[in-house]
């Protein structure tokens, strides 16, 4: 007969995963960001202000998801290889070159990992770039969504997202379209973190829970 | 809530069935679907795609998911195919019963609690989900939600089915109180149009009914009529 443990909680054996809402949308003339900051090992919040926009370069960021291990890794080995890249280049490293990078590690190990990165920035040659890498994809898109919180928000950026918008307007999309989400995905919430990249530089702002919008049930 | 939800392995992937037996063979029917009903000030609005699929073969793509339980009150239906006909069946015939015993037409409360009763009391058997909405003379229009479990809960809009996850979004931010009709059916078909867009157990046309006192219109909209969102 076996007996139940109630010493343990649940949650120290549970892997720790960003389950999470990501995304990114350019304008004319940059990206913007947006990520949720709760960090889950299944029912328990293990961060709740963790910050899943994470730099590449001083122009490129990326957006986390998935195994919060191993979407970090990926994040730290592909800042290192941009820095490499980019002293042999002598110039400004292509957000698409920081895609790339990402796309080849996650497609090498595919079978083992399991996180999905969006990359995003800005580039002389090409302006602002939003490329999705979900599972050694490459895919350069108008705006990308990610993550568990994503799903309920499909409807919502297919119907909101217009082409070029400004600044201003993008970043109040991302505020909404992650406050819808956090608002229906239980393993997302906390604080809205939004980055802004253009020519001059990224720009990283974070979004209080009582400062994001409320819309009709709230 | 429990571990997130990953996108899983094989999204990118290209078929990579056996090709011998095609899958559907083995597999259950299922409305794998988009249901939705909204309130407004004097009735509802009720609205569904069309799909209903076993595995990856559509078995019907016409298929009505918006079933009469009684003049005023009607129910969309999500999960298995054969489970909710066999619900909204055996819930037609108790409402007809209770409503001739009582001389007068049933209200929509009365309706969607014998629902609850039977999905609650058989809940191990059946997979259903379903929106009962109606309009009667007590309270106006009214929209009940009977997820898979059994509870029940009076909403001013409710959405269902495999593709509702894709339009929460979009509802949480579209849905203001107190619209027109007109105004109910454009969100309604919007919703719709999206969640069909994104869920492959969604689509074909959509159908809506709207209840009001003065009885029940039904519309199509069929596919190349629909409200286009395309960011191409």
């Amino acid at each position: 007969m076996s007996e139940e443990s109630f010493t343990d909680p649940g949650w120290l054996s549970e892997e720790v995963k960003t389950g999470t809402t990501i995304i990114a949308v350019t304008f004319d003339g940059g990206v913007v960001l947006g990520s949720d900051s709760r960090v889950s090992a299944g029912e328990s919040v293990v961060n709740r202000v963790m910050n899943k926009l994470s730099p590449l370069h001083d122009k490129i960021y990326c957006a986390l998801s998935g195994s919060a291990a191993d979407a970090q890794t990926i994040a730290e080995i592909v800042n290192y290889q941009l820095d490499v890249h980019s002293i042999e280049v002598e110039d400004d490293p292509l957000v698409c070159s920081a895609a790339t990078l990402v796309k080849n590690i996650s497609y090498k190990y595919k079978e083992e990992l399991s996180a999905h990165l969006i990359v995003a920035g800005w580039d002389r040659k090409k302006g602002g770039q939003v490329y999705a890498t979900l599972n050694g994809l490459l895919s350069r898109q108008p705006f990308a969504i990610g993550g568990s919180g994503s799903f309920y928000i499909h409807g919502f950026v297919d119907a909101e997202y217009r082409k070029n918008m400004t600044k201003r307007e993008c970043q109040e999309f991302v505020v909404n379209a992650l406050t819808l989400a956090m608002g229906r995905d239980g393993s997302s919430g906390g604080v809205a973190y939004v980055v802004t990249i253009d020519q001059d530089g990224a720009e990283e702002k974070c979004v209080l829970g009582n400062e994001l919008p409320k819309f009709f049930d709230q | 809530m429990a571990a997130a939800l990953q996108y899983p392995a094989n999204v990118s992937s290209f078929n990579s069935y056996n090709d011998l037996f095609p899958d559907w063979t083995q597999k259950e029917v299922s409305t794998g679907t988009t249901i939705m009903a909204v309130e407004f000030d004097g009735g509802v609005v009720m609205g569904a795609d069309s799909r209903t699929t076993t595995g990856a073969y559509i078995a019907n793509r016409v298929t009505d998911k918006l079933t009469p339980i009684h003049d005023r009150i009607f129910c969309c239906r999500s999960g298995s195919a054969a489970d909710t006909q066999a619900i909204a069946d055996a819930v037609t015939y108790q409402l007809g019963f209770h409503s001739i015993e009582l001389d007068e037409a049933p209200l929509v409360q009365t309706a969607a609690s014998l629902f609850r009763d039977m999905c609650y009391r058989y809940r191990e058997e059946l997979m259903a989900g379903i929106i009962v909405a109606g309009w009667d003379k007590r309270r106006g229009g009214q929209v009940y939600t009977v997820p898979v479990g059994g509870m029940m809960s009076r909403q001013p809009v409710s959405v269902g089915g495999s593709g509702s996850s894709y339009i929460y979004g979009y509802v949480d931010s579209n849905y203001k109180a107190e619209m027109s009709k007109e105004e109910c059916l454009k969100f309604t078909a919007g919703a719709l149009a999206l969640a069909m867009e994104r869920d492959g157990s969604s689509g074909g046309v959509v159908r809506l009914a709207v209840i009001t006192e003065q009885g029940v219109e039904r519309q199509v909209i069929l596919g190349n009529q629909l409200p286009q969102f395309s960011t191409v």
